[in-house]
């Protein structure tokens, strides 16, 4: 076993770690938070240059060919940074979708675009509902002659206002099993008819309700196969879970770190706070919460970079993260106290992530039941 | 990164395959029909075929093979660390409970801590006797000193070339069956209490010493042991006297062998999703009760956490570095969580779970009863949580230790 990065890896991480605290301050984190569009153009441009957006793409797409392991050490990066912007919705749900399932056609279009920073795109997948289950899916799409009509509304749709593309998961037929009949098209935002709006959400991630009013869209920009997107798209999330679960384990760490911290500098009844037992054992259940956190994620991503099944280990490691990253906000305000909870301080810029982000491609009872499909139950 | 998951032997270059195999043999031919069982068949608890597996270790010493990486010339067999990995996952895979300190090859702490400090003489006297298979039980803990082992009271007066010990120690495992007793005694009465402490070896067999069973709610063996004027040698004494409390806290860090045998709450889970899909009620599968779904799939969560956890110290020993606080974060794990799986068995089995392991009606053979009664104890013995909890988070995040008041011991 070896729980290490490899060198070029700790230098990827390093390298993102000294450019997140200089081109990332908190400052811009909390500008973006009352951003309409939320996505720094002059950051997104330089992390573009530095490969970052195509890390995952196969250089023949404008990528670097980088794997999930490379992957995740920047997403523990971009956690601890608090890194606002399209990168969950651009590069991991848009782009790792078409890599999966779009034709060759639309790689060539489309990723190469997504690297040099120049295209947004998102997914819309959740309803009303808010449920990840393919029985929810009740926005339609209607062909006609050589196009479809797209009617729905879709929401948590993230960084819709400033996308270029959305790619609309859609029911095209009623199958025998809600998975079937499922397809996904690739929607102008400027499309006549569809309308999106933002939603003020807790973590500020400018979350959008779409609202899909009779779109045209061609056939020809049907991404994979008609009524087969379900499976596709399960994949998609599943890499999209790894990172998220990575993003988490790296602001869970600097909660951790700012926490201890505090605890070393506050001086309460003539000693550190730190020096009373509770506080010592608040600290050593988040340094646990953690270490599950990031051996879960760390297992999960190598198997999926050795090409291994992986779906046990992705459920356990999102189920797990995303209750872990949560109680270790709550106890580091708890640990903070009245000054953290006030907007000046940054623990609670972490606080709303880690609920935003439990949530989103599932929780830990979405999770726990995936996993006890796993297990055969 | 590399999360392969190893098999006991996966990486045997050749040579240790023939070595491997050459002891599998030997394994397989010394052990009595009781000890060839499997686990379960045999009965898990620790103290189960004592008799069988004490006569198994003595045949292990005499090839020198309970300290098989010593020199020879202190009883052992001079073999390689790799070596030892592979007579102790031998040893493991077969499900062989050695008692006390035998477990670890190493001599357990007497042996590492003879080794480090103790005179040329006590090193020639006594590193042979534990190789050939002398039991030493640890006698720390006693009634007004358990985690705050410090405050511990049995003195021991010199008297020409003894000391002449009084006192008692309490949850003394393994002292039924152990020759030689590892005792911290207090020898200076008015010091700040850790700086009067000594370490001594007594001998079980000393007139004086009385040894009473402690009846545990789980049935595991435990004694109280009084020393009633016992004379023990002054030459038994590891250590300067009033400096037994350094040599300690240094002896407890030494290397632990994670020969990676499974532990109790791993296996339960795994037995509770099988029981699950095997067992109805109410006219469906257990394993269709979402309330089960979603328990034994944290369940099955905390135990990979275990599993890895455990596998993260081993790869910081293999690197050379010291495991430092990850083997208090595991020990809290296996406790909070194997007691978390324990209660979460219970819930499961319903009214069923209060049936002990001898009622025709018991499921699981009654081993979720059973441990549930035994899991109690692991949340503070051998050190307890919020003990480990005050250390890692001093350790592994420099926080300040609490202030102690270090008094002297109140008569």
């Amino acid at each position: 076993m070896n729980f290490d990065f490899n060198d070029e890896q700790k230098m990827l991480k390093k390298g993102a770690r000294d450019f997140f605290e200089k081109e990332c301050p908190k400052s811009l984190v909390r500008q973006m938070a009352e951003d309409e569009k939320g996505n720094p153009a002059e950051l997104w441009q330089k992390m573009a240059q530095l490969g970052w957006l195509g890390l995952m793409y196969p250089e023949k797409y404008g990528g670097s060919g980088g794997n999930m392991i490379d992957l995740i050490a920047l997403e523990e990066e971009m956690g601890r940074a608090c890194l606002p912007g399209a990168f969950f919705s651009t590069v991991l749900l848009g782009g790792l979708f078409i890599l999966n399932s779009g034709s060759e056609e639309q790689k060539q279009d489309l990723l190469p675009r997504i690297a040099d920073g120049k295209a947004i795109m998102t997914l819309a997948l959740t309803e009303t509902s808010g449920s990840y289950h393919a029985a929810s899916i009740e926005t339609k799409a209607v062909a006609d002659k050589d196009d479809y009509i797209i009617s729905g509304t879709k929401l948590y749709v993230p960084d819709a206002l400033i996308a270029d593309y959305i790619i609309c998961i859609a029911r095209t037929k009623k199958g025998t099993a809600p998975e079937d009949g499922i397809t996904a098209f690739l929607v102008d935002r400027k499309a006549p008819g569809l309308k999106c709006t933002l939603l003020k959400t807790i973590a500020y991630d400018k979350l959008c309700e779409v609202v899909f009013d009779k779109v045209k869209v061609s056939k020809k920009n049907i991404v994979g196969k008609l009524d087969q997107a379900w499976g596709p798209l399960e994949q998609t999330l599943q890499q999209v879970r790894i990172a998220r679960c990575a993003e988490m384990v790296g602001g869970a760490q600097k909660v951790l770190e700012m926490s201890a911290d505090h605890t070393k500098e506050r001086i309460v009844f003539d000693r550190a706070l730190g020096s009373f037992p509770v506080i010592q054992h608040y600290i050593a259940n988040m340094v646990m919460d953690i270490d599950g956190s990031r051996f879960l994620t760390y297992e999960a991503a190598w198997r999926f970079s050795e090409g291994m099944p992986c779906s046990k280990e992705i459920a356990m490691a999102k189920a797990w993260t995303s209750e872990a990253y949560r109680r270790v906000t709550a106890t580091g305000h708890q640990i903070y106290g009245g000054i953290g909870f006030t907007v000046e301080s940054d623990m609670h810029l972490y606080y709303r992530r880690a609920k935003a982000w439990e949530v989103t491609l599932g929780d830990g009872n979405f999770e726990r039941e995936a996993l006890a499909k796993e297990l055969g139950m | 990164m590399d999360f392969k998951e190893y098999s006991v032997g996966q990486f045997d270059t050749e040579e240790q395959k023939k070595f491997r195999k050459e002891v599998s043999d030997w394994i397989d031919a010394n052990i009595n029909s009781t000890l060839a069982q499997s686990p379960e068949e045999r009965g898990e608890s620790a103290d189960a075929n004592l008799t069988e597996s004490k006569a198994f270790g003595l045949k292990l010493a005499a090839r020198g093979w309970l300290t098989p990486s010593w020199p020879k010339e202190y009883g052992g067999a001079g073999l390689s660390a790799d070596q030892r990995h592979i007579i102790a996952e031998e040893v493991a895979r077969r499900g062989i409970n050695l008692p006390g300190h035998w477990a670890n090859f190493q001599g357990g702490v007497p042996g590492p801590t003879l080794m480090k400090f103790g005179t040329d003489e006590q090193k020639k006297e006594w590193l042979p006797k534990i190789s050939k298979g002398a039991l030493f039980a640890l006698g720390y803990t006693e009634p007004n000193a358990g985690t705050d082992l410090a405050s511990l009271q049995m003195r021991a007066v010199p008297d020409g070339d003894d000391y002449i010990v009084n006192g008692q120690k309490m949850f003394s495992s393994g002292v039924h069956t152990a020759d030689y007793h590892w005792i911290l005694v207090r020898t200076n009465p008015t010091a700040p209490k850790h700086k009067g402490i000594s370490l001594l070896m007594a001998d079980l067999k000393s007139p004086g010493v009385t040894i009473q069973e402690m009846h545990t709610i789980s049935g595991m063996k435990t004694h109280e042991i009084f020393y009633d004027n016992v004379r023990v040698p002054k030459k038994n004494r590891i250590g300067p006297e009033d400096g037994g409390w350094g040599i300690t806290r240094e002896a407890l860090s030494t290397e632990r062998v994670s020969v990676g045998a499974s532990p109790w709450a791993t296996k339960i889970t795994e037995d509770l999703i099988k029981y699950a899909k095997e067992t109805e009620r109410d006219g469906k599968p257990l394993c269709k009760d979402p309330f089960v779904r979603q328990s034994l799939a944290q369940c099955t969560i905390e135990m990979n956490i275990l599993r890895l956890m455990n596998a993260r110290i081993g790869w910081l020993v293999d690197k050379g570095e010291s495991p430092a606080w990850t083997g208090a974060a595991s020990k809290v794990w296996e406790a909070e969580a194997g007691q978390r799986v324990a209660n979460a068995g219970m819930q499961i089995l319903g009214l069923s779970c209060q049936l002990e392991p001898t009622s025709k009606w018991a499921p699981l053979k009654g081993r979720v009863e059973l441990g549930y009664r035994e899991m109690v104890v692991r949340s503070f013995g051998g050190g307890s949580d919020e003990m480990m909890k005050s250390l890692i988070a001093t350790i592994a995040m420099g926080l300040p230790r609490e202030p102690q008041l270090a008094m002297p011991v109140k008569k």
